[in-house]
């Protein structure tokens, strides 16, 4: 007999209606938010902060327009039009100002907005100057710091233009206590308190701000009870009419008080999703473990008659179209970062419980369906996979990869339980940690994480250690020497470390001065009353008063740097092929090869802006002939041929990600450089520096603002994926990669590490495809890998690949008894793949 | 002599194998075969000397002597995934039965370690020398590619008496039995032959499943590579139709009939 109930369910109708019409027009910017919040601040000036922001989220709940969608069973939207976005100019407004007219036709993220928002937008931006959080933690940044921002050996650009997100609040109390009994715990923690008590100020103003925010949402749900009302008065529709009613009857219940049935615990649940997501723009609001605080609800209606399965998905699958209603308008390069609308709300399934068994329900298997279903971006779905998680789940979970969406993502609980503890979390919290953003863990409703606090560029201090701290002209680091007169490896990594030690000191600065910012400027206390401790201790998350704190800022390049520093050992130090003269010369001249064709527009303009600074005149025949110059690169053709040949002979150095013991080992002393170092500072909350190894979408755009690299990787071009090899440089098939990613020392990299993945389908086709894939995640996992995550391949990359190849150098195709890199073969015999790609499941 | 000295010559290794045999698996091709297949999409195994085949725009080197002892430790590094699937070591070529010296002591290693041993085969060899694979062989992989001999012998250069004779005695020795068709436009793609072959592997003890591997011509750019003629070249590939036609046909000789490996 089976354990779990695991039969599809087919999916409505009605899905399928409401994924048409949320994708139905372009997103759009709206600016009721941006008026609202204006006018209240006008009304508070003197008035504590905590206070100012109580009253502003209340101000906006209370008058922000409401919407109930067709086909709508979980209502709750934070603009009209779908998809779309509210502004936030207490953060920022500059880049929003400098694009509103370029916002629609931007090729990253763009955003309709209508002539009327535009006016609206410009006649709140004039008060909000001098007055954000990054405005703020500019003033508070160290010069040196902001010299190494504007030189981007690091990007903190996240939570400096933005809220800051990346927490999982107390969804459960909501839905078994109601927002009431919230409420209560503020009013206890009230009556304890004595006029005379040290923190009675800052503890007293805090509290009665959460009242007033908790009142405010209370106020928001009546308001759809009282429009659902309305609208089933007018419904001509008998059925529909029913569903407007019931919804009315929902909002009216939750999320002011317990919710009685799984229907009002979704809409109870989303709710404060959705909210949440009003009252600061910080993205990631991970809903967490979904299933875990979902389940009861779900197992007593399943039990007592009153919920059928169908229903409970359909549910399901209407929330998870609502993950994608909300949306946020990035600044241009950012969204280049965060490439596809993404507000990475995570929703974990499956892991332990609390007490250390199996945590996996027959709800964890309707959010796989749930995902199924929409094939949405949204939420990003993770699972937690320990060594006692049921092969059953797994499978479905595989069948979920299976359909190409790049969903879930796998974590390991044997690594990231011990991880966590290692970081001072509890036994209990370490096992109950949920998943945030893209790839972090941390104990949920408890920990103000800010994570995704940098991304880190280790490529970048190895420029300087070439340079001796100096970049463009400018000193950005502390002068390590010249290399030619480096004369051991072990000098030469020094000075490495000593350059990245710096820029890992200057982003710890920033990081800290744009966390003050958010404690000064935005506090949330509606976020305040849902995280533990801050009702006890009486202070913000921004204050420190999450029970966890944290600041896990990202290093990527790995691979880069792996290969990088173990070519220059081994061609200058060992086989003294080459000094690292040489290698100064190559890098500095970028292998003989002209820049992209991005690059060279900037470096054209550059030159063009120094020629106008010197008052000489410019023409168009000169500005050609700068750029060819810079496309084409200024070596004669005995240079190029020199720096070809160096490239070949480090191509012919081993590499990372083949399981190569040593070069392996070398890449865990390489992440050490930077996870060691920063686990060393202490952040303004009371908590640590915690190192993650990921870029997200960064490695292209912030790959494109560093030069060339002694791995032989071109200037301008992508770092290497997470804590991927370098694509094409793994060359020995999934196995290999994945045992050479395994010996980096994840439990060293707290805030998460991020293996992304390519595989065929032929890979997972069958229930034995599948049972094979997931035994393969099983032998990651049990080297102690921490993450995982696969894009399987269908007919339209492999078109891409046919025209784009350097970006699928790794894609391996194997059929019975052959295997082959797809894009050495031939045109016509990738045909024959591309044809076989169609017909494997 | 110690069965950790063995020395043979292989040509390949191929990690995260799925399609050879249960669980993950890593292929080990070693060198030379008597066949001459046509369609041979391994041509660089067929001789049993070293030399050099153009890939990709260079020269690789086909063929390295090794012993069993120097080999395990490559085929260690997969240990992880072999152990969670019941997977382990195949050996393919190449023809690895013609390497009796040197195989069965790779087998005999992979089981010390506690692997799931497998060979593919065209099982064209004598009986008694085959006999010394069968003590460390868990699972075999047979090619039936034809059950009329002159076809067989003008397709592949060997006639098919011998290979059926071992495919009823490794049914008979009792090891897992599967019997693979590889399936080739002009020489046994039609529903008439394939059913003669199902029906034959449907005679043999104890097997259980028909692999049909559709023919694909992904090895041609090696017979360029090694500057030899590739006489297959205009065939093109079956439609997925065509073979599930075929599917069809061989599932009615009662076996569990798939496509593919």
């Amino acid at each position: 007999m089976k354990k779990f109930n695991t039969a599809d369910i087919p999916k409505t109708e009605r899905i399928g209606r409401l994924i048409e019409d949320l994708f139905a027009k372009m997103p759009e910017i709206e600016a009721d938010r941006a008026l609202l919040i204006t006018e209240s601040y006008k009304k508070t000036e003197n008035e504590p902060i905590v206070m100012r922001r109580a009253k502003a989220f209340a101000h906006i709940l209370e008058n922000i327009p409401i919407i109930i969608r067709d086909n709508e069973l979980i209502v709750g939207s934070s603009t009209q039009s779908p998809r779309s976005c509210q502004c936030y100019p207490e953060f920022s407004f500059e880049w929003l100002e400098a694009e509103l007219d370029t916002v629609e036709k931007r090729a990253a993220d763009p955003f309709y907005i209508s002539e009327e928002t535009k006016a609206a937008l410009r006649s709140v931006f004039p008060y909000w100057k001098g007055k954000t959080t990054s405005d703020l933690a500019t003033a508070y940044m160290a010069p040196e710091a902001i010299t190494s921002v504007e030189h981007n050996m690091f990007t903190p650009g996240n939570y400096f233009y933005n809220g800051v997100g990346h927490f999982t609040v107390k969804y459960w109390d909501v839905i078994d206590l109601g927002l009431e009994g919230v409420k209560k715990q503020v009013t206890d923690e009230l009556a304890l308190m004595n006029v005379y008590d040290e923190d009675y100020t800052t503890k007293h103003t805090l509290l009665n701000a959460m009242l007033i925010s908790i009142d405010a949402v209370i106020n928001y749900a009546r308001r759809y009870a009282v429009l659902a009302m309305d609208m089933a008065k007018e419904c001509a529709d008998p059925a529909r009419k029913r569903e407007l009613l019931e919804i009315a009857k929902n909002c009216a219940n939750v999320p002011e008080h317990p919710a009685s049935n799984f229907y009002e615990a979704c809409q109870s649940f989303w709710f404060i999703q959705q909210v949440i997501q009003l009252e600061s723009s910080g993205h990631s609001i991970s809903p967490g473990r979904f299933d875990q605080y979902m389940y009861p609800l779900y197992k007593k209606g399943i039990y007592d008659g009153t919920l059928t399965r169908e229903f409970a998905q359909e549910l399901l699958d209407c929330i998870w179209i609502k993950f994608n209603d909300l949306n946020k308008c990035r600044d241009a390069a950012s969204a280049e970062g965060f490439a596809g609308y993404s507000l990475f709300q995570n929703l974990c399934a499956g892991g332990q419980t609390i007490d250390g068994r199996d945590a996996v329900n027959d709800l964890s298997f309707l959010c796989i369906q749930a995902s199924m279903h929409t094939l949405l971006p949204a939420p990003s779905f993770s699972v937690r996979i320990w060594n006692g998680t049921p092969n059953e789940f797994m499978l479905k979970c595989a069948e979920l990869t299976r359909t190409g969406i790049g969903l879930p993502a796998y974590y390991n609980d044997e690594v990231i339980i011990p991880t966590l503890m290692s970081r001072g979390v509890s036994l209990e919290d370490a096992r109950n940690y949920s998943i945030i953003g893209c790839v972090e863990p941390q104990a949920m409703g408890r920990t103000h994480g800010w994570h995704d606090a940098a991304f880190f560029n280790m490529c970048r201090p190895l420029e300087l250690v070439f340079s001796n701290g100096y970049d463009k002209g400018v000193k950005v680091g502390p002068q390590t020497g010249e290399v030619a007169d480096m004369t051991s490896f072990d000098e030469f990594l020094a000075a490495y470390k000593a350059q990245s030690d710096y820029q890992v000191q200057m982003m710890v600065n920033a990081n800290n001065a744009i966390d003050v910012a958010h404690r000064e400027r935005a506090p949330l206390p509606f976020v305040a009353s849902l995280v533990d401790d801050c009702i006890k201790t009486g202070k913000t998350m921004e204050e420190g008063g999450a029970h966890y704190n944290f600041t896990g800022p990202q290093g990527f390049g790995i691979a880069n740097m792996t290969d990088a520093l173990y070519a220059i050992k081994k061609l200058v130090f060992e086989e003294k092929k080459y000094t690292l003269s040489d290698f100064k010369e190559a890098l500095a001249l970028n292998y003989g090869h002209g820049l992209t064709p991005k690059a060279a527009r900037e470096a054209t303009n550059e030159v063009v802006k120094n020629v106008l600074a010197e008052g000489r005149q410019v023409d168009e025949t000169m500005i050609a002939g700068v750029f060819k110059m810079f496309i084409e690169g200024v070596c004669s053709d005995e240079q190029k041929a020199r720096f070809e040949q160096m490239r070949k002979d480090i191509d012919a150095v081993a590499k990372y990600g083949n399981d190569i013991e040593e070069v392996d080992l070398f890449a865990r002393e390489t992440a050490y450089i930077y996870t060691k170092e920063l686990n060393k500072y202490k952040n303004p909350r009371g908590g640590i520096f915690q190192a993650g190894l990921y870029p997200v979408s960064a490695n292209v755009p912030l790959g494109e603002q560093t030069g060339a690299t002694p791995d032989g990787r071109l200037a301008n071009t992508p770092v290497a994926d997470g804590v991927g090899p370098r694509g094409g440089y793994d060359i020995d098939g999934p196995t290999a990669a994945a045992n050479s990613v395994a010996r980096l020392d994840h439990a060293m990299a707290s805030n998460g590490t991020l293996y992304n993945q390519k595989f065929h389908p032929s890979a997972l086709a069958g229930i034995e495809g599948l049972q094979k894939f997931v035994y393969y995640i099983r032998g990651y996992f049990d080297q102690k890998g921490m993450h995982m995550q696969f894009n399987v391949v269908d007919r339209k990359t492999l078109l891409d690949a046919q025209t784009n190849p350097e970006k699928y150098k790794s894609l391996v195709v194997r059929v019975a008894g052959y295997s082959a890199l797809f894009t050495t073969l031939s045109r016509s015999l990738q045909d024959d793949i591309i044809a076989r790609t169609e017909q494997t499941f | 002599m110690d069965y950790l000295k063995a020395r043979g010559r292989i040509f390949d290794i191929q990690r995260y194998s799925i399609h050879d045999g249960p669980g993950i698996r890593t292929i080990v091709f070693l060198k030379g075969c008597p066949l001459r297949c046509r369609w041979c999409c391994n041509p660089e195994g067929q001789e049993w000397k070293e030399h050099d085949m153009l890939i990709g725009g260079s020269l690789k080197h086909y063929g390295e002597d090794i012993s069993v002892e120097e080999l395990m430790p490559r085929l260690i590094r997969d240990e992880f995934y072999f152990i969670r699937s019941g997977g382990g070591i195949t050996l393919s070529g190449g023809e690895c039965l013609h390497q009796p010296d040197f195989a069965p002591h790779i087998l005999h290693a992979s089981h010390d370690l506690g692997y799931n041993t497998c060979i593919e085969t065209t099982g064209y060899q004598s009986w008694n020398i085959i006999e010394r694979y069968l003590p460390h062989l868990d699972y075999v992989l047979m090619d039936i590619k034809h059950m009329n001999s002159s076809k067989h012998k003008a397709f592949t250069g060997v006639a098919n008496e011998l290979i059926r004779e071992n495919a009823l005695k490794f049914a008979q020795s009792g090891v897992d039995l599967t019997i693979r068709v590889p399936v080739i436009p002009t020489f046994n793609n039609t529903p008439e032959e394939i059913a003669d072959i199902a029906g034959f592997a449907a005679s043999l003890p104890g097997v259980r499943q028909l692999h049909l591997l559709p023919y694909h011509r992904l090895g041609q750019g090696k017979y360029d590579g090694l500057g030899r003629e590739y006489t297959m070249r205009d065939i093109e590939p079956m439609t997925h139709e065509y073979m599930e036609m075929l599917l069809e046909t061989a599932k009615r000789s009662g076996l569990d009939c798939r496509i593919g490996g």
